[in-house]
C-alpha cells in the first residue's frame, strides 16, 4: 500500500494508511470482551469462558436464595437472570443511569457496578421487596407515587424508586433541592423529574406521618 | 350522573404494575429454553467483509448458531438490513452468534476473525458535496431516479457534487447559490430583501442527537405452530405486527405481537425496528426463543439519531418587528441510510415567523454516520432552536422588546403556510405566548436581562415552537361484555405517554361509565386491535380520541335501539348512565350486563357479527374474532376536518452563564400550550416539562463527536453525551394550557408530544444569547467548551460549519 494514498477529498482527514493505523491503535478488529457489556475499553480483559460458578447464598427480600454466580457476574445480572426477579433494569450497563438501583443494607446502590460475590451476608432489597409480604400492601414510596400519577414510560421507576427509599431512611424531611440530590443518580430519560421529585416529597411526607 | 372523565387526573392503569417491577418489557420473559444472541459490530464507519472464520466459535460449548448477512432480507440501494457484509456506519451489526448464555455468545464473538476491508467515509455531507469529496457509498452519495430517467425506471446511483464556486461562498461563510435538492418558494422574495429595512444574516449548525430512550431495544422472539411470537419494544403495536411481518416475509396474522410496555423511543422505535428482525430470524432458523440484550454501548450506534443540520438564513425584517422575507437554505446530514427532516423545517419556519415570503432549499446526504430517524419534533425542534435566536438578534437591532417581536410574526388562526399552502384547524399561538408572559413575568424580569453578579450573568429567552398534532380515519373497536364492562381496544402503543388509557376517556363518557368499569386491552395483539395510527408524530390524542369517539358512538346507538326493542318505545327516549340505559325521566331501563347479553342473542351489527362496510382490512380480523362476545362498537373516525391540525408551545427560560466556566445553569422555565381540550392535566404537564427537557439536552448537553480520521465515535455513552439529569434542570418549573378546544375534532383535543422540544431547546438558545449581550453562537450543542471560547475571542478549534463538534 503505497504512502498516503488518498481515500478521500481531504488526505489528513481520510488516508488509507492513517485509518489502517488507527483502526489497530484503537483495537477495533472485531471485537472484544466488550461485547458482553459494551465499549471497547474491556479490550484486552481475559474472557470468561470456563470461568467456574460457585453456588452461594444470597438474601433478597428477607430470604435466603442459593444460587450459582460467576466471579464476575454483578448484582443485576444475578437478580434478573438466576433469580428472575426481572423488575431491576438494566438500562446502560455501566453506572450512568440508575435502573438497576437496589438497597444493599438500606443504602442504594447500582446493581450493574456490584460484583454478586460482594454483598453475600448482606441484606438485598429489591423493587420485588416493597410491598408488604403478609398483606400486599405497597410501601410509602409506592403509595406516594400512585397518588402523584408518577412516571411515563417507567423503565426508570424501580429504580428511582429504590433511591426514594433509601433518600426517606436518611433524610425524611428533605428539601426539594436535597430530594433532587438524594436523587440524581438516576437518569429518567422521559425527563419526568418534576413529577418524580413530587413523588419523593409526597414519600417523604407519608414517611413523617408514620 | 357518571363521573366527569375529560379534563381529570386519572392515573393509568398500568401504574402500579411498574411501580411493584411487575410490568414486563421485552427483556423481562424467560420462554422455556430461550438462548441469547450477541450482534459482532462494524469497527469502521464504511467497510467490507472480506472473509470469516468462526470456525474457532462454532466449536465453543454453548455455541449453538451463527446468522449471516446472507440469511436475511437484503435489498438494493441505501436499504438498511439488520446484518451487513457492507457496513456504512460504525456499530452496524454484521453477524449474530447464539448461544446458551449471553457470556458464552460474547466470547464467541470474540473468537470470530474477520477481515474487514476499510473504504473510504464521510461523515460531514458538507465534505461530500465538495468536488472530489468522498462518499458515503462506493457508488455515490444519492441513490435516486436519474434527471432524465423514463416513467418507471429504477432509481441509480448518483455522486452529487457542489461547484467550487459553490464553496468559495461557503467558505466565506455565505450563503451558496448551490443546486438543491428540494426547493419551493412564494411570495417574491427578491422583493421582501430588496425593500426591507434590516437584513439579518447567519450560517448555523444544528448537532445530530441520539435518542437514547431508557430502555434499549431489546426483543426476543420464538416460532410455535408456524406462528412467530415476538416480544419486542416498540411504540406502537397494530402497526409493528405489520411491519415485522413484511420484515421477515410473512402474513401479519401469523405474528403475535406482545408489546405491553415500551421504555420509551421518541421517534426511534415508531414501528419495527431493524434489530427487531435478528430474533425473529435467528429464532426460526435454530428453533428455539432468541433474546436479543441490546446494551447501552450498542444502543447509541443502532438506536437512531436525530440528523444534524448545516445551513444559512437570511431574514427580512421592516422597522416595526415584521419579518417579511426568508431564505433558508438546509444541509442535512442523513447518515448510513437517509433521513427528511428539511421539508418539515421548512415549512415551520414559514409557519412562526409568517413571512409571505420565503425561498427553501434543502438537500440531504448520506454520510457514514450511525442511522438516522425522526426524533420528537423532527425538523420543528432544530428549526426552531436556531432560529429564535435570530429573531431575538433582529429585535435587539431594531429596538423591540423580544416578546413583542415574538407577537408580532406569531401566526393568527387564518395563517396558511408551506410549499402547499396549508391551512390550520385551530391556531392560539399568541395566547399561549401571553399566558406564559404573564407566568414568568416577562416584562417585570426585563431588568434582569444581562444583569451581572459576580460571575454570572442572567439572560432571558421566549420561543414559540408548532408541531403537527393529529392524523384522522382510524377505528375504534370496543365491546360492552356480559359483566356490564367496557372493553377499549387500543392498538396503538405504551410508552409512556398514557394515552394508551387517556384515549379511551370519551366512549366512557359517551356510554355515561365511570372509569372503574372501564378496561383498557392494549400490548397483545391475539386479544384483538383495530387500524391504529403508529404511536408518533404527536397523533395518538387526536387521532384515538376520534376513533373511540366513533366507536361509542356506534355502541350507544346500538345500546338505545336494544333497549327500545326490548322496553318499548323510540331509541330516543332512552338515556345512558352509571353502566345502565333507562327512559329519559325515569321508568324501564336495562343494566349493560343485560344489553351485552341481549345483543349476543339478536348477533347481527349488535354483537359484531356484521361489521361496517368502511372499516380498515386490518380491523376486521380483530373485530371478527371478538363477534359474539358482547355489544360491538366499531366505526371508523369519518369525522374530517380542514386543515392541518398543530399544537404550539410557548417557552420561558431564565438562565445564568457563568462566564468564568461556560456552564449555563437554567433558573427557571414556563412552558404553556395551546393543544385543544386537555384530557389528562398532570399527565399534559409531563409530557410538556418532558419534552421541554429533551430540547434543553438537545441545545446544551448532549452530542456526537467523531475522530475525523477514523470516523469512530468519542461520545459513545452517556456520560460522554449526558441527556439532562435532575441537577440540570430548572426547580422552578411552571406549566398551562390554554385550553381552547379545536373545533374540527369532536373531544377539541389536540396531541402534545412533539412541540414541548423546540420550545425547551429555543427557550435556552435565546436565553444563552441574552446572556451573551445577544451574541448567537449559532450552533448547538452550546456546551461550556463552544461558550467558554465565544466569551474569550478564542479560536474555537472547529470550522464555523463543522458537524459533530461539542
Amino acid at each position: 500500500m503505497g504512502d498516503a494514498e488518498p481515500v478521500g477529498l481531504l488526505e489528513k482527514k481520510y488516508s488509507r494508511r492513517s485509518f489502517i493505523k488507527g483502526v489497530i491503535a484503537v483495537g477495533a478488529t472485531a471485537a472484544s470482551t466488550g461485547y458482553l457489556l459494551g465499549g471497547p475499553l474491556a479490550v484486552g480483559a481475559q474472557s470468561m469462558l470456563g470461568a467456574t460458578e460457585r453456588l452461594i447464598t444470597l438474601n433478597v427480600n428477607g430470604q435466603d436464595r442459593r444460587v450459582d454466580v460467576l466471579p464476575n457476574e454483578t448484582l443485576a445480572m444475578t437478580l434478573r437472570y438466576r433469580l428472575n426477579m426481572t423488575g431491576t433494569k438494566l438500562g446502560c450497563d455501566r453506572a450512568e443511569c440508575g435502573a438497576c438501583t437496589v438497597l444493599i443494607d438500606g443504602v442504594n446502590h447500582y446493581g450493574c457496578s456490584l460484583l454478586t460475590h460482594q454483598v453475600r451476608g448482606r441484606a438485598v432489597t429489591t423493587i420485588e421487596g416493597l410491598e408488604n409480604p403478609d398483606t400486599g400492601e405497597l410501601s410509602i414510596v409506592q403509595q406516594a407515587v400512585l397518588e402523584e400519577g408518577g412516571f411515563q414510560c417507567a423503565f426508570c421507576a424501580p429504580g428511582f424508586i429504590m433511591s426514594m427509599e433509601a433518600m426517606i431512611r436518611v433524610n425524611p424531611n428533605p428539601t426539594r433541592e436535597e430530594a433532587a440530590h438524594a436523587l440524581s443518580g438516576n437518569l429518567c430519560r422521559c425527563a419526568d423529574y418534576d413529577k418524580i421529585l413530587t413523588c419523593a416529597m409526597r414519600a417523604a411526607e407519608l414517611a413523617r406521618s408514620v | 350522573m357518571a363521573e366527569k372523565l375529560i379534563g381529570t387526573d386519572i392515573a393509568p392503569p398500568d401504574l402500579v404494575a411498574k411501580i411493584t417491577g411487575r410490568a414486563r418489557y421485552s427483556e423481562d420473559f424467560r420462554p422455556d429454553g430461550m438462548v441469547f444472541a450477541k450482534l459482532l459490530l462494524s469497527p469502521m464507519p464504511h467497510c467490507r467483509v472480506r472473509g470469516v472464520d468462526v470456525s474457532r466459535a462454532l466449536a465453543m460449548e454453548g455455541v449453538i448458531d451463527i446468522l449471516r448477512a446472507e440469511e436475511v432480507p437484503q435489498r438494493e440501494g441505501p436499504r438498511e438490513a439488520c446484518l451487513t457484509d457492507e457496513p456504512h456506519y460504525e456499530g452496524e451489526p454484521v453477524l449474530a452468534v447464539a448461544a446458551v448464555t449471553e457470556e458464552i455468545a460474547a466470547t464467541a464473538i470474540e473468537a470470530i476473525d474477520v477481515d474487514f476491508e476499510p473504504l473510504p467515509f464521510v461523515l460531514d455531507p458538507l465534505d461530500s458535496l465538495r468536488p472530489g469529496g468522498p462518499t458515503a457509498y462506493s457508488e455515490g452519495n444519492r441513490f435516486a431516479r436519474l434527471p432524465d430517467a423514463e416513467q418507471g425506471d429504477p432509481p441509480a446511483w448518483i455522486d452529487f457534487k457542489w461547484t467550487d464556486t459553490d464553496f468559495v461562498e461557503i467558505d466565506a461563510g455565505r450563503m451558496p447559490n448551490a443546486e438543491p435538492l428540494v426547493e419551493w418558494s412564494k411570495g417574491d422574495v427578491d422583493a421582501a430583501f430588496g425593500g426591507a429595512d434590516l437584513i439579518v444574516e447567519d450560517a448555523i449548525v444544528h448537532q445530530s442527537v441520539t435518542h437514547h430512550p431508557m430502555e434499549p431495544r431489546t426483543n426476543m422472539a420464538y416460532w410455535e405452530n408456524g406462528k412467530l411470537f415476538a416480544h419486542v419494544s416498540t411504540q406502537s403495536t397494530q402497526r409493528t405486527k405489520a411491519a415485522i411481518a413484511g420484515a421477515v416475509g410473512i402474513d401479519p396474522e401469523d405474528v403475535v405481537l406482545i408489546a405491553e410496555y415500551c421504555g420509551g423511543g421518541f421517534g426511534s422505535k415508531i414501528a419495527g425496528t431493524t434489530v427487531m428482525q435478528i430474533p425473529a430470524i435467528l429464532s426460526r432458523k435454530i428453533n428455539r426463543p432468541v433474546m436479543l440484550r441490546i446494551t447501552r454501548y450498542e444502543e447509541n450506534y443502532v438506536g437512531r439519531a436525530r440528523p444534524g443540520f448545516q445551513s444559512w438564513v437570511k431574514m427580512a425584517f421592516r422597522s416595526d418587528g415584521k419579518c417579511t422575507g426568508v431564505d433558508l437554505y438546509i444541509v442535512e446530514e442523513g447518515g448510513a441510510y437517509g433521513s427528511g427532516d428539511n421539508g418539515t423545517a421548512g415549512a415551520i419556519a414559514d409557519l412562526i415567523y409568517t413571512p409571505q415570503n420565503m425561498r427553501f432549499r434543502a438537500v440531504a446526504m448520506l454520510t457514514n454516520t450511525p442511522p438516522k430517524s425522526a426524533q420528537r419534533g423532527p425538523g420543528g425542534a432544530q428549526i426552531v432552536s436556531m432560529l429564535e435566536p435570530i429573531l431575538a438578534k433582529a429585535g435587539r437591532e431594531l429596538g423591540i422588546d423580544r416578546l413583542e417581536m415574538r407577537m408580532i410574526n406569531a401566526p393568527d388562526p387564518d395563517v396558511v403556510f408551506g410549499p402547499r399552502g396549508t391551512a390550520l384547524t385551530s391556531v392560539h399561538a399568541k395566547e399561549a405566548l401571553e399566558k406564559g408572559a404573564e407566568i414568568f413575568d416577562w416584562a417585570g424580569k426585563q431588568e434582569l436581562s444581562g444583569r451581572r453578579e459576580g460571575t454570572k450573568v442572567t439572560g432571558m429567552g421566549v420561543a414559540l415552537s408548532p408541531y403537527t398534532a393529529g392524523s384522522i380515519g382510524f377505528d375504534g373497536l370496543i365491546l360492552v361484555r356480559p359483566d356490564g364492562k367496557l372493553y377499549v381496544h387500543q392498538g396503538i402503543g405504551n410508552l409512556g405517554t398514557h394515552s394508551i388509557s387517556d384515549t379511551a376517556r370519551p366512549a366512557a363518557e359517551i356510554l355515561g361509565l365511570d372509569w372503574d368499569q372501564v378496561e383498557i386491552v392494549w400490548g397483545d395483539s391475539s386479544r384483538g386491535m383495530p387500524r391504529s395510527a403508529v404511536q408518533a408524530g404527536s397523533q395518538t390524542t387526536h387521532a384515538h380520541t376520534r376513533a373511540n369517539h366513533a366507536a361509542a358512538t356506534d355502541a350507544a346507538r346500538k345500546i338505545r335501539q336494544i333497549a327500545a326493542q326490548s322496553l318499548g318505545g323510540s331509541p330516543n327516549d332512552y338515556v345512558l348512565d352509571n353502566g345502565r340505559v333507562f327512559r329519559r325521566g325515569g321508568g324501564a331501563g336495562m343494566s349493560f350486563a343485560q344489553v351485552a347479553e341481549r345483543a349476543i342473542q339478536m348477533g347481527g351489527e349488535y354483537d359484531g357479527h356484521e361489521l361496517p362496510g368502511d372499516i380498515h382490512r386490518e380491523t376486521v380480523p380483530a373485530a371478527e374474532m371478538l363477534a359474539g362476545e358482547g355489544l360491538m362498537g366499531v366505526a371508523k373516525d369519518n369525522y374530517g376536518r380542514t386543515g392541518s391540525t398543530y399544537t404550539f408551545v410557548a417557552g420561558f427560560a431564565l438562565v445564568e452563564l457563568d462566564v468564568e466556566t461556560g456552564v449555563v445553569d437554567i433558573k427557571e422555565f414556563v412552558g404553556v400550550t395551546d393543544c385543544g381540550t386537555v384530557i389528562h392535566p398532570r399527565s399534559l404537564g409531563a409530557q410538556l416539562f418532558g419534552g421541554c427537557i429533551q430540547g434543553m439536552g438537545m441545545a446544551m448537553t448532549q452530542r456526537w463527536v467523531f475522530d475525523p480520521q477514523y470516523g469512530v465515535s468519542f461520545a459513545n455513552r452517556l456520560y460522554t453525551a449526558r441527556p439532562p439529569g435532575m441537577l440540570d434542570i430548572p426547580l422552578d418549573m411552571k406549566w398551562d394550557a390554554v385550553g381552547i378546544a379545536d373545533p374540527q375534532t369532536p373531544v377539541g383535543a389536540k396531541g402534545i408530544g412533539e412541540p414541548p422540544v423546540g420550545a425547551g431547546a429555543a427557550a435556552l438558545t435565546t436565553a444563552i444569547a441574552d446572556a451573551m449581550g445577544g451574541r448567537c453562537l449559532c450552533r448547538t450543542p452550546l456546551t461550556p467548551d463552544i461558550i467558554l471560547a465565544e466569551l474569550e475571542g478564542r479560536d474555537p478549534a472547529f470550522g464555523r460549519l463543522d458537524q459533530h463538534v461539542g
